[in-house]
């Protein structure tokens, strides 16, 4: 007689914890052909504002160390997925959507965009930043800064690419994330932050909930303590979040619902994907004794 | 001890003399005679041409030095917007598209040598129609705009260099709205980068201050830029949403408040335009007990009276450490004491007019309010002109955190005092703003000027030194005060579609 397997029960992942919504509420999360596979948290408005807290409190932590460490640390996550790579294949295929082989291809890329931005963390500054050479006796320069608290609603398709690579830009340059996973999809996003947590990321500044986009839509787009927005939404979803977003003048960058092509292809990384949630900031200093 | 107290003052008093100031001999009037060249009413500036609005309607540009009209300015209507934007649309088709980088930067060139050869003229204009000091338009204004076509013009060729490894284009066709406090600056601000990275303009300039950007579409002229790269549309908020609910426009840039800069994200939601927004601020311009005094008095000085108050970076909240606020806030009293106010067209003049009555009406319901929640007012002591809008250097002595003077712009000649102990409660009370554009921090210590630039949270520090500006210097906002840059590298990156 085989062995009866022990099934996991998929959580969310918030301040470096695993928590099931504060509601109680799951929905099930079912293959192609419509057979169960698990209990997936459905997240509320207030799982979001307390995410958003642990994550401003981690950012100015995870801003401030060297470019250097931050650097390790993203590697360290790439090391930590490819270890586990056939495991994180597994559950981009588990509902049947991507054939394996597929998913086995989107894992590789997934790490890779991993290592790619963790090899940006000390050199992005280099390319954006710059002195400006004044009509005056001033020394002057700009650099950047990291914005605060993004929101992110991962892409469906690819479900774990997608999430990574909105991801990555953002906290290589010290922001904090609280990203809402595929609702078609969330498994992967269950699994990356099980691998997070023995990744040195400090607990906080990635926060992964599950649940629908619909319902969290108006809390991600009008909490004032999330200055930036990256989301994979509908036409009208777009609209809704641009219009509440406007309140407190969220960086905006938003996306296609899904788009495998795009985010399976060299162009969805770049240093530009970084700049989108930086801050420039521009300091004058007369030059003389 | 009553003695001992008495010797005391003395001392104090001896070692503090104080210039006295006001009217005991009058400055002989010094106005700048240069011809503005103003005609009796303008047109719309729409595909090379200079046409009369389809609207039929004009309105009045009021000198608010004298509160006497000036000339008839166009307000553009429906039909007139529309007009424009197929004209930019042409223009950047049938042109602009098709020039090389090189080629457009030639026209920025001309236009940056046209405008330095009409300067005094211009600043003569912006003076009379805005009411800034004749020695801040005359200096800083056209030179400054000039500068920046200068400064643009040579990117035009070199993008490739802005945005190393990226793959851009232009937007198109691009909507401008821009304010009245710096007239001209702000238009060059504007289409400046705009057409350096090969888009096309349909621009507006506040109602209250068109004269000289309807003077600029000479400008244009003379330099023969093709018809349609630039054009130029006055009137008030109504068209306004016109050119940013206009379905050509692919991008807005604003500069103005920040109310109506989230007016226009909302209306621009789900349309997929770029938005570059430079809205309000309130800036903490913060004085350490270990910095030069009396740099820092010229400082806060210039901070907060330069060009009335009216600078959205202007260093309305001073923050002094508590140790020196009784010494510091005496010095700005006698410093205020000599600014002149009065007629903007004279070369002594450090205070001019109040833009308009409606912005005047607003700086004495703040000045009201702050009396009201029990801030202390001092004000300079100066006669004011007996015709146009006049505001005195006004200064708020204990001042917190939740009086609408240390919250809300005033956008006036109106100081807010507050005081702090440490560097960590200097950063709190610098921070506790919606707004983020600016900063100023006075300390003779280094370490202290790069640990307070890293915490603030603006997008513009002055250390030691305050309102400096520079076409290659970005300037814009971080939280409420509005997103992207203008000026510099990153005022070129903010006028391409990046694809990532």
């Amino acid at each position: 007689m085989s062995r009866i397997p022990v099934t996991k029960t998929p959580k969310a992942y918030v301040g470096g914890k695993f928590i099931r919504s504060e509601s109680g509420r799951v929905f099930p999360l079912n293959n192609k052909r419509g057979q169960f596979l698990c209990n997936i948290p459905e997240c509320t408005r207030k799982d979001t504002r307390n995410a958003v807290e642990v994550a401003g409190k981690a950012g100015g932590a995870w801003a401030s160390r060297t470019s250097y460490n931050r650097g390790q640390i993203l590697y360290r996550l790439g090391e930590m997925m490819e270890a586990r790579a056939e495991e994180l294949a597994q559950a981009v295929a588990i509902t049947g959507a991507v054939t394996l082989a597929a998913a086995r291809r989107e894992v590789a890329s997934t790490i890779d965009r991993v290592v790619y931005y963790s090899g940006w963390t000390d050199k992005y500054e280099q390319v954006l930043g710059n002195t400006n050479p004044v009509a005056g006796p001033f020394f002057n320069f700009s650099v950047t800064e990291p914005v605060g608290v993004i929101g992110v609603f991962a892409s469906d398709s690819p479900s774990l690419l997608g999430l990574i690579s909105q991801v990555l830009p953002i906290i290589t340059s010290g922001n904090s994330v609280v990203a809402l996973a595929s609702s078609t999809n969330p498994y992967p996003a269950v699994l990356l932050g099980e691998m997070l947590a023995t990744s040195d990321l400090p607990g906080g500044v990635l926060n992964i909930l599950t649940g629908f986009r619909d319902e969290l839509l108006e809390t991600f787009a009008s909490h004032e303590h999330i200055r930036g927005l990256d989301l994979s939404l509908d036409v009208d979803g777009k609209k809704q979040a641009e219009i509440l977003a406007a309140e407190s003048i969220k960086r905006l960058k938003v996306r296609e619902q899904e788009n495998t092509r795009y985010w399976s292809s060299e162009k969805a990384q770049s240093v530009y994907a970084i700049r989108s949630f930086l801050e420039f900031k521009t300091t004058w200093h007369p030059i003389g004794v | 001890m009553p003695t001992q107290r008495k010797n005391s003052r003395n001392t104090r008093r001896r070692k503090t003399p104080e210039l006295l100031f006001g009217d005991l001999w009058e400055f002989d009037p010094a106005p700048e005679s240069a011809d503005p060249k103003l005609k009796e009413s303008y047109s719309l500036y729409i595909d090379g041409q200079q046409s009369a609005p389809k609207s039929r309607k004009y309105f009045e540009s009021i000198n608010p030095g004298t509160e006497k009209a000036l000339t008839r300015i166009p307000a553009a209507g429906k039909a007139d917007v529309n007009d424009a934007f197929s004209a930019a649309t042409n223009g950047l088709n049938k042109y602009w598209s098709k020039l090389s980088g090189k080629d457009r930067g030639k026209y920025l060139y001309r236009i940056a040598r046209l405008l330095q050869d009409r300067a005094r003229e211009f600043a003569v204009a912006e003076s009379l129609d805005g009411g800034k000091p004749i020695k801040e338009s005359r200096d800083f204004d056209i030179p400054m705009a000039a500068a920046h076509f200068f400064y643009y013009a040579g990117w035009a060729d070199k993008l490739e260099y802005a945005l190393p490894g990226g793959s851009y284009s232009p937007y198109g066709v691009v909507g401008q709205i821009i304010p009245w406090n710096f007239p001209l600056l702000m238009l060059a601000w504007k289409i400046a980068p705009a057409l350096a990275t090969g888009n096309c303009v349909v621009i507006k300039p506040a109602e209250t201050t068109s004269i000289t950007a309807l003077k600029f579409a000479e400008i244009l002229q003379e330099a023969e830029l093709p018809p349609g790269v630039v054009n130029i549309v006055s009137g008030a908020g109504a068209t306004g949403q016109l050119i940013v609910n206009h379905p050509a426009a692919k991008k807005i840039a604003f500069t103005g408040s920040t109310d109506v800069g989230k007016a226009i994200m909302r209306a621009t939601a789900g349309t997929g335009k770029g938005l570059t927004l430079e809205l309000g601020g309130k800036a903490a311009n913060i004085v350490f007990e270990d910095a030069p005094i009396d740099q820092a008095v010229e400082g806060v000085i210039n901070g907060i009276f330069f060009n009335q108050g009216h600078v959205c970076c202007a260093g309305s909240r001073l923050l002094i450490q508590e140790s020196i606020a009784k010494t510091f806030v005496q010095k700005l009293k006698t410093r205020i004491a000599s600014l002149r106010v009065g007629n903007p067209l004279d070369k002594n003049t450090d205070i001019g007019a109040i833009n308009s009555k409606e912005q005047l009406d607003k700086i004495n319901d703040l000045v009201k309010s702050g009396v009201k929640e029990g801030a202390e007012l001092f004000q300079s002591s100066c006669s004011l002109p007996g015709q146009g809008w006049f505001f005195r250097p006004s200064l708020f002595d204990g001042v917190t955190q939740s009086h609408r003077i240390a919250r809300e712009e005033i956008f006036g000649p109106v100081l807010s005092i507050l005081t702090f102990r440490t560097v960590s409660e200097a950063i709190e009370k610098a921070n506790n703003t919606a707004y983020g554009l600016s900063a100023g921090v006075w300390t003779d210590k280094g370490s202290k000027i790069l640990k307070m630039s890293t915490a603030l949270k603006a997008g513009v520090v002055w250390a030691n030194t305050y309102n400096k500006f520079d076409p290659t210097s970005p300037f814009g906002g971080y939280k409420e005060s509005g997103c992207g840059r203008e000026g510099g590298k990153q005022g070129i990156c903010d006028y391409l579609k990046v694809e990532y």
